[in-house]
């Protein structure tokens, strides 16, 4: 098989694939390719109708179809070949990339790859609920994907686990179309998603939200016919006594997303533990050269926004590497400390300014972000209050960097 | 599944399709005969075989002299005739029984020497030097290595023998659930079903966890079954090739199980398990809390890599056991045919582990007692042969461009965590027997087994299995008879003109 050389693929056509395609192009890089394995581009956008997007990235608040037009449009209109009906099954440390589609096997052989595969659910088998195994168990994005995209509905009696985004939708979605969504319970003490799902999809339509609480038992040989629901300790271990049945057809799952690498182990690309996604330095490279990821598959974002924006900036590192097939060497560390779960990117060179993202383990008031070297602080930002739900971002200049050693990010109460 | 003719008396019916029915449907189909099977179930495989540890035993776990041994060492040893012929994964990895301290030394040897007798080929006591060489990652002092011990895809196996006995004139009749059966004073026998009933002049009890029910419409009254629950969990495929044999502990010979134990799926994720519980009902597939946490604290012993991040699914099998829990330890297999009470039946019992190894010989003897009573005339048409459909994954990159250049529908990957393709999931629900559940494609082509569980493919494969099958949304189930996926559409579309603007607004 002769491989096709291209100057960069993109594996995937949802916001971040788009947004790094058409800013590559912008910036001349035209030999480009998107591979798509849907039949058309968008990702998961395309099943996301409600609104809220955009806000930051086009100052209006679009849907989902319409956020990720934008972008198809574009793309359209300038060129960029995106190739749809196409799965990338294979992906090397020399870049070569293998798809698979209708029209036959095609080998591309690339000067760069940006990884924008996105995420998957989490499912009940991850989480090892005790139970029967009947039907009616699914997660959020796969009710979505039924009730959006296939006009099928799933169930009348709902019950949601986990606070999450798309659980939270899906329980206003639910409602708008006649299922009786009777509650939504959270392990945690606080809810996974963000404080506007909870008043538009949950507040406004009377569906309770229970804290410390999870599913501790599925009951059904066919369909569901109810679940336990239990109140957990600190340690989220069930409290004994504490089991209430729910009758219901219907259990959501929204807890939780995991960046989709599979493809990126196929390619050696280093993983960090703590976002399931990528190492990366400050051009979002992996640690294999050339390989560069971007998105939900680098670490899961709460707003589509900034998805399209680290595209973007990924994509400019990209077209350096393209004309020059180097980037200035990242020695700094970074190290997250304290209660942040994690920071990105791992590693900067210290000759441009970086945004760094963040996330916070529990929710945090009155608190600050410190970025330090050397002891120092090099700047600090407070916030009134830091969540899981939300990312947070700080640009760090480069001409604050006094050394090469680690640059240290914390936050911490004040 | 085809539909029933009620005028059509036959030769056998066999109850229950899983692997011992299928065995011996196809067994039987090697003679002329009308030959029908009744399953309570949408599907082959719904119950204890298709939820087990998918290994071929070599039989050392069993009483010399039993049945259980005789047939469990001579499946083994046919075993790759029968693969051959139906075209079966397997894979011969051998086996290893690890222990710790004198008294599992003491109970290895005795296990060797049972398997000696048993004629088990190549048994050895092995040091922890010899267990680093063959599973480096394995814990354990010393252990037993069966060299003959394999792993195989239970639901091919069992898929595999039904599609060939169908293709021999063997009937389906699937969601047939037996509630009674008499006879007429021709010897006939009327199976009365939950859809319609059936004559016949032989009867096979294969029902697994239910053959005690039918042994006493047999009119057979002297069995109860014990249901016996084993609990599993599943890895990740990025785990598998970090276990490349099973590794069993020292059973424990009052549990009536091989105690709990990692094995590596023929397609690369392992199973920690089965626990072993006995349980009041013979449907209740629960996994349990308890029990999970017993899984995580005994498998870790052999194999100190169990990370919660890694587990993709449990499952719950039960096994159909003939020792109460006081008495523990196996009963041997009951077959039998009992013409004082019933005649031209053949009864089978109890069929636990190593029923899945013993399929083929347990078939086969059903066949001699059978022919202890009629000469059965050889079916010149019979073809052992079974293909099953190709597989995208796991070719090189030229054949699988070959394979698209033939059938462009295996360049579309549905599933992606597997990798099977539109061809496979085509090719699972137009099979031989006919697919009405969304499990029947899963078995069948193992689309929605990997990590995300069907998050990205359910709908995709649901979608096809309506319009292939003709079915309806409400109509579609998931595993059993009242399983029910949908319940219809979102929104119905209307022809009026309100909703047709609505309609153009959404394709804005």
């Amino acid at each position: 098989m002769n491989p096709v050389h291209k100057s960069v693929v993109i594996i995937g056509g949802g916001p971040a694939g788009l947004a790094s395609a058409i800013r590559l192009y912008e910036k001349g890089i035209k030999d480009i390719v998107i591979l798509e394995r849907e039949h058309q581009p968008g990702g998961i956008l395309r099943q996301c109708i409600h609104d809220g997007f955009g806000l930051t990235r086009f100052k209006e608040t679009l849907s989902g179809p319409e956020y990720a037009s934008r972008f198809v449009d574009q793309a359209k209109k300038l060129g960029i070949e995106i190739i749809t009906d196409t799965t990338v099954i294979g992906l090397t440390k020399d870049r070569l990339v293998t798809s698979a589609s209708p029209n036959g096997l095609l080998q591309y052989q690339a000067d760069a790859v940006i990884l924008a595969m996105g995420c998957r659910e989490r499912t009940r088998g991850a989480l090892s609920i005790p139970g029967e195994r009947p039907a009616g168990v699914m997660t959020a994005g796969v009710a979505q994907t039924y009730v959006n995209l296939k006009n099928t509905m799933v169930g009348r009696n709902v019950i949601i686990l986990g606070s999450g985004d798309i659980g939270m939708i899906m329980a206003r979605r639910m409602t708008l179309e006649g299922a009786k969504v009777l509650a939504v319970f959270e392990i945690q003490p606080y809810p996974s998603g963000l404080p506007r799902n909870i008043e538009q999809c949950l507040n406004d339509y009377g569906i309770p939200l229970y804290l410390s609480h999870t599913v501790t038992g599925i009951h059904g040989k066919s369909r569901l016919e109810s679940v336990t629901v239990s109140e957990v300790d600190e340690n989220f271990k069930p409290i004994p006594g504490t089991e209430k049945d729910y009758d219901c057809d219907t259990l959501i799952l929204s807890v939780g997303l995991i960046p989709e690498n599979e493809l990126s182990l196929k390619a050696g690309v280093t993983l960090d533990p703590r976002t399931k996604g990528p190492l990366v330095d400050e051009n979002c490279q992996t640690k294999v050269p050339g390989i560069f990821a971007g998105g939900n598959v680098l670490h899961v974002h709460d707003l589509v926004d900034f998805v399209s924006l680290e595209a973007e900036r990924l994509a400019d590192a990209v077209v350096d590497w393209v004309k020059t097939q180097e980037l200035p060497e990242c020695e700094i560390a970074v190290e997250a400390d304290g209660p942040l779960g994690y920071v990105l990117p791992e590693a900067i060179s210290g000759e441009k300014d970086v945004t760094f993202s963040m996330r916070v383990r529990r929710p945090m008031k009155n608190c600050r972000i410190t970025i330090s070297q050397d002891g120092e602080v090099l700047v600090s930002k407070k916030l009134k209050k830091a969540i899981p739900a939300e990312m947070e971002q700080m640009v760090l200049p480069h001409a604050k960097l006094k050394s090469k050693n680690p640059v240290k990010v914390v936050i911490c109460s004040e | 599944m085809i539909e029933q003719d009620t005028t059509v008396t036959y030769d056998c019916l066999i109850i229950g399709a899983g692997v011992v029915g299928s065995a011996i449907a196809r067994e039987l189909s090697r003679y002329c005969l009308n030959i029908g099977v009744l399953e309570k179930e949408p599907d082959v495989c719904c119950e204890t075989s298709a939820r087990n540890s998918g290994v071929l035993h070599a039989g050392f776990n069993n009483k010399p002299g039993s049945l259980m041994a005789r047939f469990c060492v001579e499946g083994n040893r046919m075993f790759d005739q029968i693969a051959k012929e139906l075209d079966i994964p397997y894979k011969r990895t051998g086996k290893l029984i690890v222990g710790f301290n004198e008294d599992d030394r003491k109970r290895l040897e005795q296990m060797k020497a049972t398997g000696d007798k048993n004629g088990v080929p190549g048994l050895e006591l092995i040091d922890k030097e010899r267990i680093h060489e063959i599973a480096p990652l394995v814990g354990g002092e010393f252990a037993m290595w069966s060299p003959s011990t394999a792993i195989l895809d239970p639901f091919q196996y069992t898929v595999g023998l039904a599609e060939n006995a169908a293709k021999n004139g063997v009937s389906f009749f699937f969601s047939h659930e037996v509630t009674a059966i008499e006879t007429d004073e021709d010897g006939i026998y009327t199976v009365t079903t939950t859809k319609g009933s059936f004559r016949s002049r032989w009867i096979v009890n294969s029902a697994g966890l239910g053959s005690a029910k039918i042994s006493t419409m047999l009119g057979i009254d002297e069995y109860t079954i014990y249901p016996c629950r084993g609990e599993y969990f599943i890895l990740d495929q990025k785990i598998g090739p970090m276990l490349p044999v099973p590794a069993y502990p020292v059973p424990n010979p009052k549990e009536g199980g091989l105690g709990i134990h990692l094995t590596p799926s023929i397609d690369g994720n392992v199973f920690i398990g089965p626990s072993s519980e006995y349980i009041d009902s013979d449907d209740d597939y629960s996994v349990t809390q308890h029990t999970m946490d017993l899984l995580i604290k005994d498998g870790s012993r052999i194999f100190p890599y169990l990370k919660k991040e890694s587990f993709i699914r449990n499952f719950a099998g039960i096994r159909p056991k003939l020792a109460p829990k006081e008495e523990g330890g196996y009963h041997d297999f009951v077959i039998e045919r009992r013409d004082e009470i019933a005649p031209h039946a053949i009864n089978l019992v109890g069929i636990e582990s190593p029923g899945l190894t013993s399929a083929v010989p347990i078939s086969k003897e059903v066949v001699r007692l059978i022919e202890e009573v009629e000469t059965l005339k050889t079916n010149p048409n019979f073809d052992p042969i079974r293909r099953r459909t190709e597989t995208f994954r796991d070719k090189t990159p030229d054949e699988q461009a070959e394979l698209i250049r033939q059938n462009p529908d295996y360049g579309d990957v549905i599933c992606r965590c597997e990798n099977i393709t539109r061809a496979e999931i085509l090719s699972a629900i137009h099979n031989p027997l006919g697919v009405h559940t969304v499990t029947g494609v899963k078995y069948r082509c193992r689309a929605m087994m990997g990590r995300c569980q069907g998050g990205y493919c359910q709908a995709k494969i649901s979608e096809l299995l309506m319009q292939e099958t003709g079915t309806k949304k409400e109509d579609l189930r998931y595993c059993r008879e009242d399983g029910w996926m949908f319940t219809g559409d979102v929104r119905t579309k209307t022809e009026t003109d309100a909703d047709k603007s609505c309609e153009k607004e959404d394709a804005l």
